[in-house]
């Protein structure tokens, strides 16, 4: 296997809420490989959104090294993380974090026209199969569809990697396998590094590799032998 | 404290940045009010008080010559309460210091004893001893200017003779409030006073011992000013009468009552915006936070709070918020209405003029801002009453954006998508988006206003000393004078051309409407003095007919082509009828002007002189004037560079004050429009910002997507702040509109670049606030939360 794209060693991240400190991460480490689909699980404040955010480059962590390729995100300013995510990073929420002002077309464009070599918005939301609602806005869409259109947003720019915060969390069962297939297989075309998390271990199974987490720590790490298609899971 | 209390004032502390906006937005409406009102009640208090114990005459009349006894005929008159008669006579002065002469007014005091009317106000000094003929008082305002004190002396040609006058005492009078010479617009206490003498020493000395050549009147309760004046003309048309005028055609009068409408203009236009402005802000303010707090009004409802409390509550947020803004206005208000009070100081001499606001006007400060910050709760209440708790326990909708008419016409599709998402962001809200294009335009306005009286003083000024005059010295003769006195003015050392005229008072009429002026004649081709429009274009008087100023034409109802019918009110005092050749839009006095051989005509002169106009050479001014002093046939002599020297001064003290305030009055509502908007954008929109710049989005392109609407907003409001400006300079202009000056309607393209550049600075400086508050984004909170 080639070199870990994403390097975390020893992170911990120490929250302030009021007069109380709360520590989300304590000393983790993770590596991400190229093209691997890794699923971090875990419940709700097991750190697993604390450790996606402190990847994606949107915190720092309070202890500890990460470093993307050659970059050190541990040790980056606002300016260098905000590049970082510009040219490296595709991102998609639970709650679609769509901008409802522009058509599903123009949020894809909105990061294309940053981006160095993206595709075009038409290619990436027919990949999603939202080839015929390019001018529809947000609000004309399903909870499903505004989701596809999250990941044609993430995916446009061939990002190098691609995080995933509880991507089928808002959605029902059948929208969210579809939702989960459309991730899978930009996973597999572009060979996109694809992080998802989520409470739902039922995903566990499309990934290649699992990682639990529990109470700040990780506590288990498996490698699937075989990729369920997204198709098939159950939950 | 209640605990909804307690919400209340941690809401109104969270909102502090917003609320300090509103509350500056209307302290400056209640400023307005505060000061404007209660500069005027002063104003009014002052006059009214003065003009009663002083016994202020209702009617004047100046005459030729008049018996003592005709006064015992005045008096039976019905109507008629008191009369006062007395010798008035223009002369010039000698004053130590002062190259040029200056002029003066003498007015006879009553020998031994107060005046019926028209009493003075002894500020120092004594009263005058009948029995010295060389005493005088004179107005403190000129006294003060020339460095004169009691016991001084100044030199005067009385009828021709020298005389050396010695000053008993300074004194005020209800009748020069507002000192100034006819035909100026600004007091030039340097140049221009009032003198009082005793009837015995005026008597002899213009050769009117056992008679008068003016008179006042004072009216009985209720009796009709026409009528007496109507009656008194005729009982002075055999003496001379130069017709009577009541209270209205005072010159002194007229300018205190023009300032005391302008005042009341002004104190209405401008707090009715701020507190437009102050509610639009409220609106927006109170709305958005009803929406944040929907899940907290279901809870308080669910909880069996009444719709009224929980109604009464967000009031309550609207009506402190004003309430702070009313506290603050009402201290400027104050302040300024102190310094409004100053600056009329400067202008209108009354013995005392106490500057002392009432408590009602703070009342009425306090209930117009009340009013206004119920109007700009009203909507957020209604909401906040109609909110069922079960649906206010969901989150509220996403925002719904549509395809709308600027999609379909595909110049959307041309534009960079940040810049398609500011546009979509005003359509979405076109009613938010015009207020508030509106309110940022109103501040453009104010700005333009503002600048506008300066620019139309400006105009006034370079149309009257530079265009219409353009002699160095005038030269004014108590009486006619045959042609010849120009030729002996032309031996005067230092005179290089002189131009003559003749000026004759006359009351002009045209069916029932008539006013009294000057019928004015002058050389074919002028260079010296001409008549010009408002532009500063000469206006040509033709061979035959009369030209006639646009505004008096207007009050007459007559237009070119009419006939005029004109009495002469001195010599064989004939009616005329006159044709009207045209109409010149001129900026001062109203006049009528004919060639001067037409005129001669009309009148059966030979051609006689009673002004002329000299062009100087500086060298020699010092002793031209020295001639021009000691000749008897001098009545008045005018400078013109000095004439708009002080013009210039006495503008830049007045007009300075009153830009100031409404440069930063302006300025207050610019920057708290964008910086309300930008805030209630910032909070609609957080997630969607911190989603950008999650996706890679700088700061400072983000900054860029929130601002740009304002920027926008700010770009369409300018154009509109331009035209509502100009529309209030117009009805500035037409409210200054009189018979004495009219402001010309001139907004030049340095006064619109000034306004956009302050309201855009003002703007910059409340957007940079905004960006901080977007640099503290938490981008990862923000994600997080559903809203």
């Amino acid at each position: 296997m080639q070199s870990p794209v994403f390097r975390a060693r020893g992170i911990s991240k120490v929250y302030r809420v009021g007069d109380v400190l709360v520590t989300a991460l304590s000393r983790v480490d993770l590596d991400l490989h190229a093209g691997e689909l890794l699923v971090l699980l875990g419940p709700s404040g097991s750190g697993k959104s604390t450790l996606l955010n402190i990847l994606g480059g949107l915190d720092l962590p309070s202890e500890g090294n990460v470093r993307f390729l050659d970059h050190d995100l541990s040790s980056a300013d606002d300016p260098a993380l905000t590049r970082f995510r510009r040219e490296h990073v595709g991102f998609v929420f639970q709650f679609y974090n769509l901008i409802p002002s522009l058509t599903a077309r123009e949020n894809v464009a909105l990061v294309t026209e940053i981006a160095s070599r993206p595709m075009p918005p038409e290619e990436a939301l027919d990949r999603v199969g939202l080839g015929d609602r390019l001018d529809h806005f947000p609000s004309q869409m399903s909870g499903g569809e505004q989701q596809r259109v999250a990941i044609a947003r993430a995916v446009a720019k061939r990002p190098d990697v691609l995080l995933c915060d509880e991507p089928t969390g808002a959605l029902d069962c059948e929208t969210g396998k579809r939702v989960l297939e459309v991730l899978a297989r930009a996973n597999q075309d572009l060979g996109t590094t694809t992080a998802i998390i989520t409470h739902n271990a039922a995903i566990a199974a499309m990934a290649d590799r699992v990682v639990r987490m529990r109470s700040g720590a990780i506590v288990e790490e498996v490698r699937n032998s075989v990729r369920v298609p997204a198709s098939s899971l159950e939950w | 404290m209640r605990t909804l209390d307690r919400k209340l004032v941690r809401d109104f502390a969270r909102l502090r940045g917003q609320v300090a906006a509103i509350a500056l937005v209307v302290a400056c409406g209640v400023a307005t009010v505060v000061a404007t009102r209660t500069a005027y009640e002063s104003l009014v208090g002052a006059r009214d008080d003065y003009y009663a114990r002083h016994r202020f005459a209702d009617v004047f009349a100046h005459l030729e010559r008049a018996p003592d006894a005709l006064r015992a005929r005045i008096t039976t008159i019905p109507g008629v309460a008191a009369v006062e008669t007395r010798i008035v006579a223009d002369v010039t002065l000698d004053v130590p210091g002062l190259d040029e002469p200056a002029a003066a007014r003498l007015v006879s005091l009553p020998d031994g004893h107060e005046p019926t009317l028209n009493a003075i106000h002894l500020r120092s000094g004594r009263s005058l001893d009948p029995t010295r003929r060389d005493e005088a008082i004179v107005s403190e305002a000129f006294a003060r200017a020339n460095r004169l004190e009691v016991g001084d002396t100044i030199g005067a040609v009385l009828n021709g003779r020298w005389q050396d006058l010695r000053i008993v005492g300074l004194g005020l009078s209800p009748e020069y409030v507002y000192e100034i010479r006819p035909q100026d617009l600004f007091p030039d206490p340097r140049r221009f006073g009032v003198i009082w003498m005793s009837r015995a020493a005026l008597g002899p000395a213009f050769d009117l011992d056992g008679a008068f050549n003016d008179v006042s009147i004072q009216l009985a309760e209720g009796a009709a000013p026409g009528d007496v004046i109507e009656r008194l003309d005729r009982l002075l048309d055999r003496h001379g009468g130069l017709g009577a005028y009541g209270r209205d055609e005072q010159l002194s009068a007229r300018f205190v009552e023009d300032e005391i409408r302008q005042n009341r203009i002004t104190g209405t236009v401008l707090p009715a915006i701020f507190l437009g402005v102050a509610a639009f802000l409220l609106h927006i303010v109170l709305s958005r936070l009803v929406s944040l707090q929907r899940e907290q009004i279901a809870v308080l409802k669910a909880f069996g709070y009444r719709d009224s409390s929980v109604a009464a509550h967000y009031l309550a947020l609207a009506l402190a918020a004003v309430a702070l803004g009313a506290v603050l206005g009402v201290a400027v208000g104050l302040w300024l209405g102190a310094l409004m009070n100053s600056v009329y100081r400067d202008f209108y001499r009354f013995p005392s003029f106490p500057y002392e606001p009432g408590g009602p006007v703070i009342a009425i400060a306090v209930g117009v801002s009340a009013l206004a910050a119920a109007l700009g709760a009203l909507s957020a209440v209604r909401r906040v009453l109609a909110l069922p708790p079960a649906e206010a326990m969901r989150p509220e909708p996403p925002a719904r954006f549509r395809a709308g008419l600027l999609e379909r016409s595909g110049l959307l599709a041309r534009l960079a998508t940040p810049a398609r998402m500011v546009v979509r962001q005003i359509s979405r809200r076109p009613v938010r988006a015009s207020l508030s294009v509106v309110g940022l335009a109103l501040a453009v306005a104010i700005l333009v206003l503002a600048r506008f009286f300066s620019d139309a003083i400006g105009t006034l000024a370079e149309v009257q000393f530079r265009a219409a005059q353009r002699e160095d010295v005038s030269v004014a003769f108590h009486e006619p004078l045959g042609t010849a006195v120009g030729f002996e003015l032309a031996a005067l050392p230092g005179v290089l051309a002189v131009e003559t005229s003749r000026s004759v008072p006359a009351r002009i009429r045209a069916g029932h409407r008539s006013r009294r002026i000057a019928v004015t004649g002058l050389p074919p081709k002028p260079s010296l003095r001409r008549v010009v429009d408002r532009d500063g274009r000469p206006v040509a008087t033709p061979p035959d007919g009369a030209v006639l100023t646009q505004h008096l034409a207007r009050l007459l109802g007559v237009g070119p082509g009419d006939v005029v019918e004109i009495e002469v009110l001195e010599g064989r005092r004939q009616r005329l009828r006159v044709r009207v050749a045209s109409l010149a839009d001129e900026l001062l006095g109203m006049s009528v002007y004919l060639d001067s051989r037409a005129l001669a005509r009309l009148l059966e002169e030979q051609g006689s002189v009673t002004g002329a106009w000299l062009r100087v050479d500086s060298r020699e001014a010092s002793e031209l004037y020295r001639r021009l002093k000691r000749m008897p046939a001098v009545a008045g002599v005018g400078n013109r560079l000095a004439a708009l020297r002080s013009f210039e001064d006495t503008l830049a003290r007045n007009l300075g004050v009153m830009n100031f305030i409404l440069v930063v009055f302006a300025c207050v509502i610019a920057a708290a429009m964008v910086y309300n908007s930008a805030r209630i954008a910032l909070s609609e929109r957080t997630r969607e910002l911190a989603s950008l710049r999650v996706l890679g989005f700088t700061r400072r392109e983000v900054t860029e997507m929130l601002l740009g609407e304002q920027a926008l907003l700010l770009l369409l409001a300018l154009p509109a702040g331009f035209w509502i400006g100009k529309r209030l300079a117009t009805l500035m202009a037409e409210a200054y509109a009189w018979e004495l000056f009219r402001l010309p309607l001139v907004v030049t393209p340095r006064t619109y670049g000034f306004a956009a550049l302050v309201t855009a600075s003002a703007a910059v400086v409340s957007g940079a606030l905004v960006r901080e508050r977007l640099r503290r984004l938490d981008l990862v909170a923000s994600l997080e939360s559903r809203d």
